[in-house]
């Protein structure tokens, strides 16, 4: 038996057919969940994937926050659901207040779309145990609103927590992949909530699990293999 | 209290005498009086708005048509060919059950008026073109030219039209995979901004823009009807650009990519239930053209009440509903028990959908506003049947004189210093410069099976996981080449596409274009028309690449002033596995490096000959068909059988730019030498055609030249991956941070 991991498809979601391969690839079952569901359909985790989520309009995430699957995920992440929100997912997940902060316009007005050079701050969280603390990645990044902004005081409480889970590499080329690619407080590229098990970041391991596609790089995959390994041996 | 009686048909014919606004719907005199005999009596006002909107240049192709026709008369056999021109976009078999469709379109003037909405609107139209047969899309290019890079008004146009892209295909999920960038000033008041979308989808969904079957429901979903985009194809896109006249501003359609969004799943799951009996897209001419087109395809008529149309406006008259090019609509025609469901699809969407009418047994378009019948035509008359005009056309007095002006004559670098400045120049110039600038800000990872993407010579995508069957496009153009002759520059284009197709080792299979030129009413831009599509059509004959569809935007003139004739080919091409592609990047030090195919003094047109002189005069490159066709072969063997790890094609910039590209790409350099029987400026600039860069193993040394001698490609070892530098050895080393640094810079600090 293999976990279910569920993926929820919002209007204007994009990556959920990828996200759903992306899960398949690391050996798990994608449960295709619709934003209009009123249960999780006893998935095992769940993934809230990137997009444009009702245009975006009013705010990032702003009106996905309050669509009605929303209300049995808040309660059962409360309660320990492994839930990991990339870019649209993660501007959702602050918006329901899982995770702390929000997500600004990019400090230089464009959407940019490159490979992204990480580090992995904390891999104890639920989607991140295949990482070694402290490791190097490269994955996709694609954005128009990915710069993370928080008040000191929660920033401060974060690294103090070790929540601080991504941070983006700043010393290095930028035809590497290096540098804060949307002026992100403090370089954070993702976050995690006090128990570890809901995890948002702004970069999308979702397009780098194959070898041969998008750059190429299977920097990815861990993010699906953690989960897994955790939900397996529970 | 009087009110001015509805225009009916009944009124029309009982006040012959009324004067209706044909000149300034853009019909001329003589138009106008066909539209009166084909009736038999004068149009009622939405009539003429739909006659009007369907007649213009931009739905007509009145100007283009005889020429045109040059594609089908000339068309290849080709058993990859399943739905050719004529529909919204042509169909290719890529095999294993696949079927591909793809088009490239213009939405140049809108673009300049109102940069962002004009080129988001763009790709919101080609990617409906391809939803509209049946297909999921998968991808989008985008070919663009703009002014001088210096330009201020450049500064406007461009980061509006790459933020428009950007803001409305990042938000439909949609790759963008390739395209081109290119500065001339010729292209200062009218820039073009041409899109392309491929589709996927199996044989057995394709669909058709067809209204048959009496009874069956007409039904218009997506977004509400607004005021939008009137006379965007009448008279925007169909005419010059003045002064004197008022802004075109309101002509611009504002796009919503969400609206899209859940129109492309809505209609894929309508598809998918095969609910769908005959399906068109809203873009240019609105209702006009998807009524109209719908019912003279089917094998019926169709009646339509005007009055269920959901409007955003609710003070529109029927004519500019007729009229409207409000976005993100789409007209399907569906079996009377089938649309419950249908419309619960809409619904789940959050798409509004509305029967607006039926397919009567009939053979009339028959449309009704508060009771009273407004239209009653033939469709074929309207979609169909418009003006045909044998424009004439005269080779201009100053194309001797243009061609005369050779380009080989003008001055050469002498010593290794001044080779070396030149290179610099090339590869920081503008047209040469990385564009990663604009390109970063298209996403070119979403859906998760993009293997190569811009700069590589051409955008792949992989379309079965299991197989790994691929397809991959190139688009590509140059204006320059065909100023200087237009027969041969639109081959040029067609072999550059067909050339990039290869070089990722995919085979080439059929081609869209977009043939963008001046006014149609100028003789000599009649005639560089007239001259390109002959010399497409023949060249895809050659080369067995059938012109599947495509799109043409005259009228890109500003003044007496037109562009460089500039016809943008692409061409799409199939590989069984996308696993054995070929890049552009050096993938190791010490592969070998090889020119394939011939050298010639040719300097005509070519990007050396623009950056260093600032010259237009001579000849373009040579032309041969059955070497491109060769080297295709070539390419596409040795990358199915290992045998390079790097290929890239040869063409403006020529040899210098395509090994600083890989180098830069690879992150290593290259050692090069100059082959006998060439002097190093020649090796280093020239443009001949035919040509590509490959990067072979040791190991796959001899095969490859054995592979190479046998079918007569000329192959010459000319260096070695190697080291941090480009170094042409005996003339000049320049490290890879300094051609970083000027490759990279230029498009940023013009732009940012």
């Amino acid at each position: 038996m293999t976990a279910r991991i569920g993926v929820v498809t919002f209007p204007g979601s994009l990556d959920d057919r990828d996200t759903q391969r992306a899960i398949r690839v690391a050996g798990a079952e994608p449960v295709a969940l619709w934003h209009k569901d009123k249960d999780l359909k006893q998935v095992d985790a769940v993934v809230l994937c990137g997009g444009f989520s009702y245009g975006d309009y009013l705010r990032a995430g702003a009106i996905a926050r309050f669509s009605p699957v929303m209300e049995p995920l808040l309660e059962q992440a409360k309660a320990g659901l492994p839930v990991l929100g990339i870019c649209n997912g993660f501007q959702i997940l602050t918006e329901a207040h899982l995770l702390p902060g929000t997500m600004l316009r990019n400090d230089h007005l464009h959407f940019i779309c490159r490979d992204q050079k990480l580090r992995v701050e904390n891999a104890e969280t639920s989607w991140t145990t295949d990482y070694a603390a402290g490791q190097e990645i490269s994955i996709p990044l694609k954005n128009n609103d990915g710069q993370y902004v928080a008040d000191a005081y929660t920033l401060d409480k974060l690294e103090a927590e070790g929540r601080v889970a991504f941070r983006y590499l700043v010393h290095g080329e930028a035809a590497d992949g290096y540098g804060n690619p949307n002026g992100s407080q403090r370089d954070i590229a993702g976050v995690s909530n006090e128990a570890g098990n809901v995890v948002g970041l702004m970069p999308h391991p979702e397009h780098a699990v194959e070898p041969l596609i998008g750059t190429g790089r299977t920097d990815g995959l861990p993010f699906f293999t953690s989960i897994l390994k955790k939900l397996v041996n529970a | 209290m009087s009110r001015t009686p509805l225009d009916t048909v009944e009124h029309a014919a009982a006040t012959p005498d009324v004067e209706l606004p044909w000149a300034e719907l853009g019909l001329k005199k003589d138009e106008y009086e066909r539209v009166v005999e084909i009736l038999g009596r004068r149009p009622t006002g939405a009539e003429l708005a739909m006659y009007s909107v369907m007649w213009s240049e931009h739905c007509s192709y009145k100007s283009s048509k005889v020429h045109l026709r040059q594609f089908g008369e000339k068309a290849p056999e080709s058993d990859a060919m399943l739905v050719g021109i004529g529909e919204n976009a042509g169909v290719v078999d890529v095999g294993q059950g696949y079927a591909v469709t793809f088009k490239v379109e213009s939405h140049n003037h809108p673009s300049y008026v109102e940069p962002y909405q004009g080129a988001a609107t763009g790709v919101g139209g080609i990617v409906r073109d391809i939803i509209a047969m049946g297909a999921r899309p998968v991808a989008v290019v985008d070919p663009l030219r703009f002014g001088a890079a210096d330009h201020p008004d450049t500064k406007r146009v461009l980061p509006g039209v790459v933020a428009g892209i950007g803001g409305y295909g990042n938000c439909l999920g949609l790759p963008n995979i390739g395209g081109e960038v290119v500065f001339d000033a010729c292209y200062q008041g009218n820039p073009l901004v041409n899109a392309g979308a491929i589709g996927v989808m199996r044989h057995e969904d394709i669909h058709l823009a067809k209204a048959s079957g009496a009874g069956n429901k007409v039904i218009l979903y997506g977004a509400r009807t607004g005021g939008d985009g009137i006379g965007g194809a009448s008279i925007l896109a169909s005419e010059t650009f003045d002064d004197a006249k008022p802004s075109k501003r309101p002509a611009v359609q504002v796009g919503d990519p969400f609206q899209e969004k859940l129109l492309i799943e809505c209609t894929l799951e309508a598809f998918q239930e095969k609910l769908v009996v005959g399906i068109q897209d809203l873009g240019a001419a609105g209702l006009s053209c998807a009524t109209s087109e719908l019912a003279s395809n089917g094998s019926g008529g169709m009646r339509v009440t005007l009055d269920d149309v959901p409007l955003r406006d609710s003070t529109l008259s029927p004519e500019e509903i007729l009229m409207s090019e409000s976005q993100e609509r789409m007209c399907a025609v569906v079996e009377p028990e089938k649309v419950d469901r249908f419309l619960e699809i809409c619904e789940k969407w959050d798409v509004i959908a509305t029967v607006i009418g039926e397919v009567t047994d009939g053979d009339r378009l028959e449309i009704y506003w508060h009771g009273g019948k407004i239209v009653d035509v033939d469709p074929r008359t309207v979609a169909h049947e418009g003006p045909v005009y044998e424009r004439p056309y005269a080779r201009p007095s100053w194309q001797d004189t243009l061609q005369a002006d050779d380009a080989n004559k003008l001055p050469r670098p002498v010593t290794s210093e001044e080779l070396k400045d030149q290179v610099l120049k090339l590869v920081g110039s503008p047209n040469q410069a990385s564009k990663s600038w604009i390109t970063s800000q298209y996403d070119h990872f979403v859906q998760g099976n993009t293997v190569l993407a811009q700069p590589e010579d051409s955008g792949m995508i992989r379309i079965d996981e299991e197989s790994g069957l691929g397809v991959a496009i190139a688009t590509d153009g140059n204006g320059r080449y065909a100023k200087l002759d237009p027969y041969h520059g639109a081959q040029l284009a067609l072999a550059e596409a067909y050339r990039n197709v290869a070089t990722t080792g995919a085979k080439p299979l059929a081609v869209s274009d977009c043939l963008n030129f001046g006014s149609p009413e100028d003789p000599a831009v009649m005639w560089q028309f007239a001259e390109a599509v002959r010399g497409l059509a023949d060249a895809c004959q050659q080369l067995g690449t059938p012109v599947t569809g495509g799109n043409v935007s005259l009228y890109n003139q500003t003044g007496e002033a037109a562009i460089h004739p500039t016809p943008v080919v692409a061409v799409l091409g199939v590989i069984d596995d996308v696993a054995r592609r070929t890049p552009v990047a050096f993938q190791e030090e010490g592969q070998l490096l090889y020119l394939l195919g011939d050298t010639r003094e040719e300097f005509g047109g070519s990007a050396w000959s623009q950056v260093v002189h600032d010259h237009l005069g001579g000849l373009p490159p040579q032309v041969d068909l059955e070497r491109e066709r060769l080297l295709a072969e070539i390419l596409i063997s040795a990358s199915r059988d290992g045998m390079i790890d790097s290929a890239h094609d040869l063409s403006d910039g020529g040899l210098i730019q395509a090994v600083v590209e890989s180098a830069l790409l690879g992150g290593k350099g290259a050692r090069l030498i100059v082959p006998d029987g060439l002097d190093a400026f020649t090796f280093l600039f020239s443009e001949s055609a035919g040509r590509a860069v490959v990067a072979v193993p040791r190991s796959e040394e001899v095969r490859f030249n054995d592979m190479c001698g046998a079918r007569g490609l000329p192959a010459t070892r000319i260096g070695v991956v190697d080291g941090d530098a480009v170094d042409v050895q005996g003339e000049f080393a320049l490290s890879l941070a300094e051609l970083r640094e000027t490759h990279e810079a230029t498009i940023p600090a013009l732009l940012a």
